[in-house]
């Protein structure tokens, strides 16, 4: 809402010398968002006068333009000389000069200089020059009789104002007008208000003006209509209606048209005007039937739904309630009678159609967040008055008002609610007259509470904490003190949260650089990976309205962002990259998704009710992954680089189970996008964590990945599903004995894996093994065809004595023992 | 060995002499001394020392001698024996000594020698800063609370008091899931964390001391400022008592501990449709904390010379959510705030462009380390 401050002071007496800035700051401490004060016209010096041209030459140019070459007479002794390249204007006009030394807009400055072969003493100045909006068809030109030559232009075309412009909340529908500004800053300044919105004596009710029939009076409670007739449509809106309309940010348009938006601003009541002669039949005031249409004021024909309301006659729609009006009785510059519409529209339903066509007027805006009711009235007369103060029009008798609407809902409040919610002691006569200011009538209910039946524009007062709000923000929020709360003892961050602390600074320490990425993928994305049709993580989420159409689905693995990102490091010269993400994969059930019942909002859902609630959200498993490519340690002047490779992405699968705490099983696995060879399945137990290892070459290649690039998902959910322990880890009794080192080499088929090589003799060294490391593999011709060496040390050690020679090698030979038996595993050398 | 014989041969005894023995230790000393590192010492060691030196013939000599001059030659070549000893290990310390340091000399290197061979990790600030905001709030007593991303249209809007066609729903561009069938699927990408809030107050009894950390979704286009995909950080406290001045404290609290001591917050009244009253909350600017406002010579550029920083919004909890979330508003009494994290780290550290952010290059988070 863009409020021009000469405006606001017709209703608000504000002290003569209050800057714009002072009000804007006083209007901000009482809540009004005022974004900017936009000083108009104040860049602009004269001098800047009315000048009648007197003759004027065309003389045709080189350029192919031709000039005019103008005598004008500017009330001074002798007429300028001036070059104008318009031409609508005739020997006589009044128009509008800025004589040398006269700045315009942008800095623009005014000098007698030579153009055209001639010396042009001024500029003849059009509206856009003059910072009077986008008309540059030609030079302004005056109504005869309008001005005298030498009268201040700047004065007469109102150019110097300010204006306030202000972001209006949802909830202050009244502050889209001058009126509800200006009733918030006599307020704030503490000085007298004179409300347009009131006009005693006038008639509000009668049925005798044009016939209006509202058949649905939920949607539209209050239909208020007059008539003008002889109008004279061509009489000109008065400079101060067009630049009012214009400071507050709506185009002059002609004057009829001008006067409904000049009262919609004043008072913040939407008008429509009918051109009557275009009407057929009564007014009706109904629900769109199906298939309905209508052809708005912005020449858009719509489809038409039957929540829509509708203002019809006996052709049909003639307009949109409350949001646009349409093309067929559309006031035109033949129109001599005027049916004025001053209606109460419910909000929501505005609302609905307003987002369903996608029209959000200057009405519409008004109507959703709620218009004083009793207002049709008044603002129809208002219109009617000016029609007939500047367009010579006539008022019909009779007035029609149909519908009312019953006063607001008193709510009666302690008196003492402001302090106890607000913790600053408001004396009992200051919330009476705070809330009074507000437009309230408050009355005593008892020693200690109040009924307050709050004004008809104001909408948004319902509950007894809305009037606390306007006690605390008249009084000033600026007077809430500073208290800490003591919270009860907490419990700190929890287990799970811990959990996720401790990995993520893991993953990171181990050199992985976290990359949050958008959770947003598409099919193409399932594609590129190799992601099979009946794969479950192609059940995916899919988004009504997407950023893009190519990624309309709600990711299922964190895999799609981590490469993209990956790529796009790589593509900005980063050649040795590891990143990592960890958050929420989105994971519906296939078939048919169930929808979360719409449970009420007057009392708390009944644990069957919150419980089907939360049941119907989807799961939604917190997921860790990493992705790397180029070197994992860059050749130096140690040695040679060593690769990322298949390894580093299992080793982080590791590094994750080590800050969770649990024994990571590594399996060989095939599985998209992963290289059939070198994919590991992670296993927490017995249940399946994630995978990792190379990527499969067609994925790198579909993808555009440097080589070998390699990846590792997990799902941290997966590791405690009965919840992350709390539990206290035993402590080891650590042994003072000795160590006992045995090296063995086992000679096994190429398929076996080590890790069940590990296993197995692990299982079979007892209790005296204290660790066992694979330290080296080995394949050569002398193992035979299909066949590798393992080489292990073992280390055995006892909590109570020295090991014998006999005691480690008979564990040792035990633990052989178990390889040979579960994997074939033959001692090297044996 | 015989014993004493009497046919005495002077030849035998000649080592015994006095003069002798003194040779014998002048001639070990001067070897000693001569030895110029640990491998000639050890030469002069086995010549002078040794089984085979004249102190160790002179040594075995002395049981030949008659008993009488035996004590007198013992001493002699005993005294002898030790002081060659003495000598040795004098000069075995000093040319060892001299070996170390050499050694150390020899095994010197450039120690300015780069070592980026282990690769450098870093924490994104979006998810380090979440941390830091919730430590401050569990030190205080708080706890963290959680919820989904796809969220219940019902706990995202209805349960706070945005019913369905409250013009709340427009001012926030939601992302929504489509239902598989024909209608509704009552899911969105959460639009704010406050649903979180509504299961908190769902799911736990007042006392409730809350901070939700997490992300949020709005349908704008990526630009320099604005990104559908962002986070929030809310706070909710439910309890008896509470008032519109615990709410200032706590934020109070939370500015001077993310910005700097004795940094204050600024109230503004405001709309939210789940809370009344509400209230826009500025932050103090922590650069010039004012002192650029009026000033035109001393411009700051983290607060625009305003002096303040707009940061988030906030408000005592509406008893219509409160109703919704089966608490007492008769009992109980709630404040809630949540402000933008994006926003508070494009001010706090200087983030100029929203790209930076998101697009996960190493380089911007890198800069960050492992804490915020």
């Amino acid at each position: 809402m863009r409020v021009p401050l000469s405006w606001l002071r017709e209703y608000a007496a504000l002290p003569g010398d209050v800057s714009p800035r002072d009000v804007a700051t006083r209007l901000i401490r009482a809540g009004l968002e005022v974004e900017t004060v936009h000083e108009a016209g104040a860049e602009l010096a004269g001098p800047l006068v009315v000048g009648r041209v007197l003759e004027f030459t065309d003389e045709p140019q080189k350029n192919g333009k031709t000039i005019r070459w103008c005598s004008v007479d500017v009330g001074e002794a002798e007429p300028r000389g001036i070059v104008c390249g318009a031409h609508n204007f005739a020997a006589g006009d009044l128009v509008v000069v800025s004589l040398p030394g006269a700045v315009l807009p942008g800095g623009f400055a005014i000098s007698a200089r030579k153009t055209y072969g001639h010396v042009s003493d001024g500029m003849i100045c059009s509206a856009r020059e003059l910072g009077l909006g986008d008309d540059h068809a030609g030079i302004i030109v005056l109504q005869p009789d309008e001005a005298a030559p030498g009268d201040d232009a700047i004065e007469l075309l109102r150019l110097r104002d300010d204006v306030l412009d202000i972001a209006v909340t949802p909830d202050r529908g009244y502050c889209l007008s001058v009126r509800g500004v200006a009733r918030e800053a006599a307020t704030a300044f503490g000085v007298p208000y004179s409300d347009p919105g009131v006009r005693p004596g006038l008639d509000m009710a009668g049925d005798d003006g044009y016939p209006v029939q509202v058949e649905d009076a939920q949607r539209c409670p209050v239909f208020a209509a007059r008539t003008v007739t002889g109008f004279d449509p061509s009489a000109p809106s008065p400079r101060w209606l067009q630049r009012r309309v214009q400071l507050a940010g709506m185009r002059p348009i002609s004057l009829a048209v001008d006067i409904t938006n000049y009262v919609m601003l004043e008072l913040g009541q939407p008008i429509h005007g009918y051109d009557r002669d275009a009407l057929r039949g009564p007014i009706v005031v109904r629900r769109a039937v199906a298939g309905e249409k209508i052809t708005t004021l912005d020449g858009v024909a719509r489809e038409l739904d039957t929540d829509d309301l509708l203002i019809t006659d006996d052709s049909g729609p003639i307009g949109l309630a409350g949001v646009m009006g349409g093309g067929s009785t559309e006031l035109s510059d033949a129109t001599t009678a005027i049916v004025v519409e001053a209606a109460h529209f419910e909000p929501t339903g505005i609302a609905r159609t307003a987002r369903r066509h996608k029209v959000p007027s200057e009405a519409s805006k008004r109507f959703e967040r709620g218009v004083d009711p009793a207002l049709p009235a008044v603002a129809a007369q208002r219109v009617v008055d000016l029609l007939v103060e500047l367009g010579g029009a006539t008022q019909e008798p009779g007035l029609t008002v149909a519908g009312s609407v019953p006063a607001p809902e008193v709510i009666e409040i302690p008196v003492g609610l402001p302090a106890r919610v607000v913790g600053v002691d408001y004396p009992a006569d200051e919330v009476t007259s705070l809330l009074t200011a507000v437009g309230a009538q408050v009355s005593p209910v008892g020693a200690d509470r109040i009924s307050v039946q709050p004004p008809t524009w104001r909408s948004d007062l319902t509950d007894p904490y809305d009037l606390v709000e306007e006690v605390a923000r008249l009084h000033g929020y600026d007077a809430v003190p500073s208290v800490l709360p003591v919270a009860p003892a907490g419990r700190g961050i929890t287990p799970a949260q811990r959990l996720r602390r401790r990995v993520e600074r893991a993953v990171a320490a181990a050199g992985f650089v976290e990359a949050p990425s958008y959770p947003f993928v598409g099919e193409a994305d399932f594609d590129a990976l190799g992601i099979p049709a009946d794969d479950a993580r192609r059940v995916a989420l899919r988004l009504a309205n997407p950023i893009s159409e190519e990624q309309p689905l709600l990711r299922t693995t964190l895999l799609p962002g981590l490469l993209a990102t990956l790529r796009r490091n790589v593509g900005r010269g980063a050649t040795d990259v590891a990143v990592y993400e960890a958050g929420l994969v989105y994971r519906p059930e296939p078939g048919p998704l169930p929808v979360p019942p719409r449970l009420p909002v007057d009392r708390r859902p009944t644990d069957d009710e919150l419980a089907a609630l939360l049941a119907a959200v989807p799961a939604q498993p917190r997921r860790v992954a990493v992705a790397l490519a180029g070197d994992r340690e860059p050749a130096g002047w140690w040695g040679p680089a060593r690769p990322a490779t298949w390894a580093d992405a299992v080793e982080a699968a590791r590094v994750v189970a080590r800050a969770a705490g649990v024994a990571l099983r590594v399996v060989n696995d095939e599985h998209a996008p992963w290289h059939p060879g070198r994919c590991a399945a992670l296993y927490v137990g017995d249940t399946l964590v994630g995978h990792a290892g190379e990527l499969h070459p067609r994925v790198v290649a579909a993808l555009g990945l440097p080589s070998r690039t390699s990846a590792m998902e997990l799902e941290l959910d997966r590791f405690f599903p009965g919840g992350v322990s709390d539990e206290p880890v035993r402590a080891p009794s650590v042994s003072t004995f000795p160590v006992a080192t045995q090296d063995v080499a086992l000679v096994v088929d190429l398929s076996v894996p080590a890790a069940d090589v590990e296993d197995a003799l692990r299982s079979g060294a007892g209790a005296l093994l204290e660790s066992v490391r694979l330290f080296d593999v080995f394949t050569g011709p002398q193992l035979g065809e299909g066949k590798k060496s393992l080489a292990y040390a073992l280390r055995f050690r006892a909590p109570d004595r020295t090991l014998t020679v006999e005691e480690t090698t008979a564990a040792r030979d035990a633990a052989v023992a178990a390889a040979a038996e579960r994997t074939g595993a033959v001692l090297r050398g044996a | 060995m015989s014993a004493p014989n009497s046919d005495y041969d002077p030849v035998q005894v000649t080592p015994l002499d006095p003069d002798q023995v003194a040779a014998m230790v002048s001639d070990a000393l001067a070897a000693f001394a001569a030895a110029g590192d640990l491998d000639a010492l050890k030469e002069a060691r086995l010549a002078h020392t040794g089984d085979r030196s004249p102190l160790a013939l002179a040594n075995r000599e002395i049981g030949a001698l008659p008993p009488a001059a035996r004590k007198e030659a013992g001493q002699r070549v005993g005294t002898a024996r030790r002081d060659v000893a003495a000598a040795l290990a004098e000069r075995q310390a000093v040319l060892e000594a001299e070996r170390d340091e050499r050694v150390l000399v020899e095994e010197a290197v450039d120690v300015t020698l780069p070592w980026d061979r282990a690769p450098q990790g870093a924490r994104h600030p979006l998810t380090t800063i979440q941390e830091r905001v919730a430590d401050v709030f569990v030190a205080m007593g708080w706890e963290v609370a959680e919820g989904p991303e796809v969220e219940a249209e019902w706990l995202n809007f209805d349960a706070l008091n945005i019913g369905p066609d409250h013009p709340a729903r427009t001012m926030q561009d939601t992302f929504w899931v489509e239902a598989g069938g024909s209608g509704d699927s009552g899911l969105v990408l959460r639009t704010h964390t406050s649903p979180v809030q509504a299961r908190s107050m769902l799911t736990r009894k007042p006392p409730i001391y809350v901070i939700c950390p997490g992300r949020t979704f709005r349908t704008d286009e990526l630009d320099a400022t604005h990104t559908p995909v962002f986070s929030q950080v809310e706070g909710l406290a439910v309890d008896e008592g509470l008032t519109m001045a615990h709410l200032k404290g706590t934020l109070d609290h939370f500015a001077s501990s993310m910005f700097g001591a004795g940094l204050t917050t600024r109230l503004r009244p405001s709309y939210f449709p789940f809370t009344e009253p509400s209230a826009e909350m500025d932050l103090q600017c922590f650069v010039c904390r004012g002192a650029s406002v009026g000033d035109p010579d001393n411009p700051c550029r983290t607060c625009g010379s305003e002096g303040w920083i707009e940061w988030g919004g906030c408000g005592m909890v509406n008893p219509r959510v409160l109703i919704a979330c089966g608490i007492d508003p008769e009992r109980y009494t709630g404040f809630a705030f949540g402000m933008g994290l994006e926003r508070t780290l494009m001010f706090r550290h200087g983030v100029e462009d929203m790209h930076d952010m998101v697009e996960g290059d190493v380089r911007f988070a890198t800069a960050f380390g492992m804490e915020i």
